[in-house]
């Protein structure tokens, strides 16, 4: 640890990027390089399920390879490649939209980082001992009979992750309560805070769950206990319950920071004041709250008593209220403005669109009635890719355009940025949409076999999905030449308003300066403000700072 | 938590500190200790949920416990806290001596209870794995035990520490109260613990 020392200034070097460095924008790129490599290896796995579902029969992997490969796809995009990206964009962000020059326990902050690799090399090397085969739920008894070491080395991925996310949390906690600059209330802080408070709050009180469910587990597999072996005496169901309290909030876990993005990048590219910034902040936190009572809708075919379905089903389907408030002032704030369709705004329509079905499915699903009829089927795949992947990862795409000039100090290029995202809307669609269709007429999940009269439409899907692994290609090349022979950025070159804007790109060492000062709101776009000199629009006064080299 | 007024000065000031300064942050690590033990408070709670469905729904769960040991134990985990609090206050006062003391004999109480659970555990009658009550039984006071072990470190590392002198003062002394906050902690989890486990 002698070397550890809290960041000191000085220029930044590459190799930087390869130790234990207490910079939190260092440990931002690390986040997000570590958990685009992780989306890669996902990404492998889910083409070679695809490519196995283009046929009824199991031709291209065994069955218990194929189950292998739906499990570890499921937790790597879950564990190693949403939750730590956002985790990469909060890192990067947070301290400087506040003002700060650094986050509030820099040690703390790159001990979480350098979990994730440990973390990873644990869940993959389970591959060497036979990989889980029980998907990322691991449900019991089913988890207690598939090959002991590789699940209990998945247990092990995910106590190293949960903890390394709860030692994020509160260092975002603590960063954004005690460090924002003195003029900096609450209610003129960024979105995105908001968004990482409410995100940080979940973590805190649900990830914790999810170790008691994995340590009792573990008990059964190495230790001979009962506690969720029915042959045993014990109860698989207290396992489902522990594990969706953590579960249910993890979607909210990883798709609350990417809304955070999208209230900073609609703004931007609109040149609009962000509609309704009260409601956007405080329905996040309502998201967070009502996150932690709707678990047991996961559990409507576990034999759960009718009360408890009837609770469930309200509670779940009032989380469309601060979510639609959301989706409609993000709305309203595109409406009317200035639109520049650059990739990271077409991103966010993507988001917007995309996210907007996977809700409506989710409301559809928290109907008891419905969900017994398509548990288990590819309407809930459908539905969870259109939250996770048309919500979380359409609006990390969106986050790294808008943000790619602040941390390169370069500009990516915006041609092959828009084939990126045609290509991804394309192939996202046409993966994920007729999966809703599949699930309806009762294809089951998780199973190599299926029946012979849905391969056509899976064809679609297997397609699909390859024009998808095929849109990482274009965004490489936007980032890549972007960083060989982009124009330099400037230190705003998208006229924002938020703090990380009013720094060099990239930040030096330390951030700013001198402290920032607040001349405007956060989303004061477009309105007139009054500044010493008279009142000058705010339009004129960010070109004036854009012009600072 | 002083009023708001006074906090976002406070802030102010540090802030100020801070911009000329990198080691002069103002200390947020008991803020960041704090959310911690909410954190660790959760781990507990899915145990004691899962003991407390189990306890409901599992016909003749519960199994008598031998009381006389852990009562006595109890007395001197809850009574260890007010000892340690002693230290704090010491220090509080710059008597370090006083800290020496006063943690020492939390050190010693928390090793005395540390030793009558292993006692308990040798005179059990039943095993891990005979029943679903003693699974849980070993496990949920196991997990604790594992706690008192690092809050029972966490005193020694401070006794450790403070034989440098000046490393504790009355304006420098963090390590003391995150220890007593830990320990406070572990003290706390137990009476739930025991009254849910041995005497509900």
């Amino acid at each position: 640890m002698s070397d550890a020392t809290i960041h000191h200034a000085g220029d930044r070097k590459w190799t930087d990027y390869f130790t234990f460095c207490t910079d939190h924008k260092v440990i931002g790129i690390q986040y997000l390089v570590t958990s685009f490599f992780f989306y890669f290896v996902g990404g492998v796995m889910a083409e070679m399920v695809r490519t196995e579902l283009a046929t009824p029969d199991p031709d291209f992997v065994s069955p218990e390879v194929y189950n292998q490969l739906f499990t570890m796809h499921g937790t790597i995009m879950i564990f190693l490649w949403i939750v730590p990206a956002g985790a990469a964009f909060a890192n990067y962000l947070i301290p400087l939209m506040i003002g700060a020059d650094d986050m509030a326990f820099p040690r703390l902050n790159a001990v979480a980082f350098w979990m994730q690799p440990v973390g990873g090399i644990l869940l993959i090397s389970s591959f060497f001992v036979g990989a889980p085969q029980s998907g990322w739920t691991s449900y019991p008894p089913l988890s207690l009979i598939s090959g002991k070491w590789g699940e209990e080395l998945w247990i092990l991925c995910l106590l190293i992750l949960g903890t390394a996310s709860i030692l994020g949390a509160i260092n975002f906690v603590t960063t954004i309560f005690k460090m924002r600059i003195p003029d900096m209330d609450i209610h003129s802080m960024p979105l995105f805070c908001w968004a990482m408070l409410a995100t940080s709050a979940l973590i805190l009180l649900s990830t914790p769950v999810l170790a008691a469910a994995l340590i009792l587990l573990s008990f059964d597999l190495m230790a001979g206990t009962a506690f969720f072996n029915p042959t045993g005496g014990g109860d698989p169901i207290v396992y489902q319950h522990l594990f969706w309290f953590y579960s249910h909030p993890a979607v909210y876990i990883m798709v609350l920071p990417f809304f955070g993005v999208i209230s900073e990048v609609l703004p931007v590219h609109s040149r609009k004041p962000i509609f309704g910034y009260r409601a956007i902040a405080y329905s996040g936190l309502a998201i967070s709250f009502l996150g932690l009572i709707v678990w047991a809708h996961h559990m409507f075919t576990s034999g759960t008593p009718g009360w408890l379905r009837m609770f469930f089903m309200a509670t779940t389907m009032l989380v469309a209220v601060p979510t639609g408030i959301k989706i409609f002032s993000w709305c309203a704030t595109l409406w009317g403005g200035k639109l520049q369709l650059n990739s990271a705004l077409l991103f966010a329509i993507g988001f917007l669109s995309s996210f907007l079905i996977g809700g409506l499915t989710g409301v559809m699903l928290a109907a008891a009635p419905f969900d017994i009829h398509v548990h288990d089927t590819y309407f809930v795949v459908g539905h969870f890719h259109y939250v996770l992947f048309g919500g979380s990862v359409f609006a990390l795409f969106s986050g790294v355009y808008h943000w790619y000039p602040k941390m390169t100090g370069k500009m990516y290029d915006e041609t092959w940025g828009k084939i990126h995202f045609v290509m991804t809307f394309i192939g996202f669609n046409l993966t994920f949409l007729p999966m809703h269709y599949l699930g309806m007429q009762g294809m089951n999940r998780r199973v190599a076999l299926y029946d012979p009269q849905y391969q056509s439409v899976n064809q679609i899907c297997t397609i699909g999905s390859y024009i998808l692994a095929v849109s990482t290609l274009p965004f490489l090349v936007s980032m890549a030449l972007g960083f060989i022979k982009g124009e330099a950025a400037g230190r705003n070159p998208w006229r924002a308003l938020t703090l990380e804007w009013q720094t060099t790109s990239p930040p030096q060492i330390e951030n700013f300066e001198e402290m920032p000062v607040l001349w405007a709101g956060p989303y004061d776009y477009g309105i007139d403000s009054e500044s010493e000199d008279g009142d000058e629009d705010v339009e004129d006064m960010l070109t004036e700072v854009a012009n600072v080299a | 938590m002083q009023s708001s007024a006074t906090t976002n000065t406070a802030i102010a000031a540090g802030y100020q500190e801070a911009a000329t300064e990198h080691h002069g942050h103002p200390d947020y690590r008991m803020f960041g200790l704090v959310m911690f033990l909410i954190a660790e408070s959760m781990i507990f709670m899915g145990l004691f949920a899962a003991f407390v469905i189990y306890k409901v729904t599992i016909p003749d769960f519960t199994k008598e416990l031998e009381l006389l040991i852990p009562t006595v134990n109890s007395i001197i985990l809850v009574s260890s806290s007010f000892v340690m609090h002693k230290g704090q206050s010491a220090i509080k006062n710059d008597d370090v001596k006083g800290l020496q003391l006063w943690f020492g004999i939390t050190a010693l109480m928390g090793a005395i209870f540390l030793g009558g659970q292993v006692f308990e555990y040798a005179h059990m009658e039943f095993g891990l794995t005979e029943h679903m009550f003693g699974s849980c039984f070993y496990v949920l006071t196991g997990f604790h035990g594992l706690h008192v072990t690092a809050g029972l470190l966490f005193t020694l590392a401070v006794l450790w520490r403070s034989r440098e002198a000046n490393h504790y003062s009355s304006s420098n002394h963090f390590g003391v109260e995150a220890a007593e906050l830990y320990w406070h902690f572990v003290d706390v989890v137990w009476l739930v613990l025991f009254v849910l486990v041995y005497l509900l």
